[in-house]
């Protein structure tokens, strides 16, 4: 953890998955993540780019939703059994909501700072956003 | 995602069985190990010790991250737990020809797996 320079994380990818929406209220994160693995799946080298609302995510004490919504903190806690090792947070969209890289615990995640999460996006062949 | 239409059922011990279209639980509460031997004697397989390793390995992924593990995830959770041979494609091939993410969880009681095509 820690903010990185850019180059030491920035290396090459083949899909970059956006994520700026928060957990319940809609399935845009759900839905991101499930891309994520799909691709992952066939063996596609995902990152994943935690930002805006994205980030709460990332906070502990996760539950299901409301309607019997499941919570997303297991599905994270898949990722690593998909081999989406490339997590990222954007430094910016935590600061804005109050939160440091400290409460991001749910996933090993690189905290970058905004202007290398533009360089990010460039460093990937195919960017989803979510 | 677990479907929640009954197409046909099965029964097993004087209950009915509901499964759906494609021969999923409809209530994942319904799997016992008496339904896995069951569900595998319809497709005509016989579940060896070896299948109930792999049926062991799906259940707990599901436990632990609510969610049927497609092929690549699945061979990882097999390494971890049995070892490398175990955890070969081929290995699970030749226990669940066609599909293992897809036949195994459908024994295993597992909603079909979304992420697997």
């Amino acid at each position: 953890m820690g903010i990185v320079s850019p180059g030491e994380s920035l290396a090459p990818g083949e899909l970059l998955v956006i994520l700026r929406h928060a957990p319940h209220g809609s399935s845009w994160l759900r839905e991101g993540l499930e891309a994520a693995m799909v691709a992952a799946a066939f063996g596609r080298e995902v990152g994943l780019l935690f930002t805006g609302e994205g980030v709460l995510a990332l906070l502990e004490g996760q539950q299901a939703g409301a309607l019997g919504q499941k919570g997303s903190d297991n599905l994270l806690a898949a990722l690593e059994m998909y081999d989406v090792e490339r997590c990222y947070v954007d430094a910016a969209a935590l600061e804005r909501r109050g939160l440091s890289e400290n409460d991001v615990s749910l996933l090993p995640v690189t905290v970058l700072a905004h202007a290398d999460v533009v360089a990010l996006t460039q460093c990937f062949s195919r960017v989803l956003s979510f | 995602m677990a479907s929640s239409e009954t197409v046909r059922t099965l029964s097993l011990d004087g209950r009915e069985i509901g499964l759906d279209a494609e021969g999923y639980l409809v209530d994942l509460e319904d799997w016992s190990p008496a339904l896995a031997e069951r569900l595998a004697a319809e497709e005509g397989r016989e579940l060896t010790p070896e299948h109930w390793e792999v049926i062991e390995v799906l259940r707990d992924f599901y436990q632990r991250f609510s969610l049927s593990p497609a092929m690549r995830p699945l061979t990882k959770a097999m390494t971890q737990r049995f070892g490398a041979d175990k955890g070969r494609s081929l290995h699970l091939m030749r226990l669940f020809p066609d599909s293992p993410p897809k036949v195994g969880a459908r024994i295993a009681g597992l909603p079909k797996p979304t992420n697997c095509l």
